[in-house]
């Protein structure tokens, strides 16, 4: 295969881009929320995410996930090195299909959650969270 | 058992029946991730609560899988519908094998 | 000189408004108030003491935070700082050293020590030295218990105040400058407005000159310390004042003093006299 110098320079280009993404590891989330669902393509709607768009830290993430009716419901960090997260299962006596707790995130990156309702059904959410570096490099 | 491990929890004293109430929790724990090196240059090993589990009265309210992305001193805030006076039991299920639980009354008028 | 700073600040959000950039980002401590537990008020704004001649109103720290780092320290439940003082509470009631003596059998119950906290650093008479609260902790320890000294910054120092932070929230930071102590403070403030490291950058160029701006994504604060011991976000534990000092000396790429050495003592003393009228509020949370 000949490449031409505009293709080297391409390709070079796409070398360094790739290079230089902060994670590599997008696909690894998609393993997981397949994995979750059993494959199946996740709906949207009915299903809410809360999270910072800018966090302080990101060693500290608040996050809230609800999902009126959901049997459990899965959150992944697309970009961290494992992208699980947590899983919370609702019992008879939960007043709402909803949590909140607090979460590492390795740099910004989206932040998803899967849920699976009782009719087998799944749906999601995703927001992005910018993770910002502190002026001292904290 | 990792060191000074302390479970809180804050659950209302009473409630009325049927009502729908906020419990907060929060243990005392590193969350050792697995993916940090010591001064060496040696991986850390992983060492994290994996799973908090609540009960009333013997039925099930949440079950929650914990990974290491979850922060230092886990904190969960969750509801749960209280039917009659009885007990909440709280366990954290650590790596090691460790189980720390707490428990915690409340009366329903 | 007052508010010298101003026209510098004043054109940087000129600029971001021309830029379309988030003005809020840039801007000045928010407008949100404090209030622990919906019981204990905060003063986080108010007018500079007498002393101060470069700032007329200092902010707490907590002001430039986030709201959800903010958040985390109204409720005592969900500040993570807590732990340490609970930590404390019962280090506080246990016989250790060789006088078989706690705290509590000299203090009774930790909250009888309310406004403690916001005097130290204090000069001592009997010492003949500005004492801060480590060091009257250890002497209490070694003299009065019979037991084995903390290490300055170690856990169980940073934790025990905290604990006496505490129980003086909402007490107005009011540390003596005057007096025998005034030598101290002197020193103090040569070191506040020295340029360290490679970088020549003094505590005043961030902290007195630059609060409100972005140091890259973080919201400059006054570096008042009437929040310490912190837990911060970054590495989730309880910080202790001298800890910070020496991450900010190091930031500037310099050789810093060490915890408890003379030169942080009088810079703390220093540093607490700038927040002077601004409530104890540890532990604090900041990211």
């Amino acid at each position: 295969m000949n490449f031409t110098r505009r293709q080297s320079i391409l390709t070079g280009l796409g070398a360094a881009v790739a290079a230089f993404l902060p994670f590599r590891a997008f696909a690894a989330v998609e393993d997981n929320i397949a994995e979750f669902t059993g494959g199946a393509e996740p709906g949207s709607g009915g299903i809410t995410l809360t999270a910072p768009e800018i966090a302080e830290n990101g060693n500290t993430v608040p996050i809230e996930v609800s999902a009126p009716g959901a049997v459990s419901i899965a959150v992944f960090a697309a970009g961290n090195p494992t992208p699980a997260v947590a899983t919370f299962n609702f019992g008879p006596l939960a007043a709402s299909q909803s949590a909140s707790t607090r979460i590492r995130l390795a740099g910004t990156q989206d932040v998803v959650a899967v849920a699976k309702m009782a009719d087998g059904s799944f749906v999601s959410d995703r927001k992005e969270v910018k993770v910002t570096i502190g002026g001292c490099g904290g | 058992m990792a060191d000074n491990v302390k479970p809180r929890v804050k659950v209302p004293k009473s409630a009325s029946a049927g009502e729908a109430i906020v419990i907060k929790t929060l243990i005392s724990h590193p969350m050792e991730s697995g993916q940090r090196k010591d001064s060496s240059g040696n991986p850390i090993p992983r060492s994290i609560i994996n799973r908090f589990v609540v009960d009333f009265n013997g039925e099930n309210v949440i079950d929650m899988t914990l990974e290491p992305a979850i922060s230092t001193n886990p904190y969960v805030e969750f509801s749960a519908t209280v039917p009659e006076s009885g007990e909440f039991t709280f366990t954290w299920y650590d790596d090691d094998g460790s189980v720390y639980t707490d428990t915690q009354s409340i009366s329903v008028a | 000189m007052k508010r010298a700073y101003a026209p510098g600040r004043s054109l940087v959000a000129a600029l971001a408004i021309v830029a379309g950039l988030a003005v809020p980002a840039m801007a000045d401590p928010d407008e949100d108030s404090l209030v622990i537990n919906g019981d204990i008020e905060i003063v986080t704004e108010t007018a500079a003491p007498a002393h101060l001649d470069g700032i007329s109103t200092i902010y707490s720290g907590w002001r430039f935070r986030g709201d959800g780092t903010q958040a985390m320290q109204m409720d005592d439940f969900d500040n993570p700082g807590m732990l340490g003082v609970a930590a404390a509470e019962e280090v506080w009631q246990a016989v250790d050293g060789s006088a078989g003596e706690s705290c509590a059998s000299c203090h009774g119950d930790a909250t009888e020590m309310r406004g403690v906290k916001a005097v130290y650093p204090k000069w001592n008479e009997e010492a003949g030295e500005v004492r801060t609260l480590e060091m009257q902790i250890n002497d209490c320890r070694e003299t009065r218990m019979g037991a084995e000294a903390w290490g300055y910054t170690s856990g169980g120092m940073t934790n025990m105040v905290a604990l006496l932070a505490s129980v003086s929230r909402g007490v107005p930071v009011d540390v003596a400058i005057d007096g025998p102590a005034q030598s101290a403070w002197e020193a103090g403030k040569e070191i506040y407005y020295t340029r360290y490291g490679l970088l020549e950058q003094s505590c005043a160029n961030c902290h007195e000159n630059s609060y409100g701006m972005m140091i890259r994504a973080d919201h400059l604060s006054q570096g008042q310390i009437n929040g310490f011991p912190t837990y911060r976000l970054k590495n989730t534990k309880l910080n202790a004042a001298h800890d910070r000092f020496k991450g900010c000396i190091r930031d500037t790429m310099a050789e810093t003093f060490a915890p408890g050495s003379d030169e942080f003592i009088a810079l703390e003393l220093y540093v607490a006299s700038r927040g002077n009228g601004l409530s104890v509020e540890g532990p604090s949370v900041r990211n």
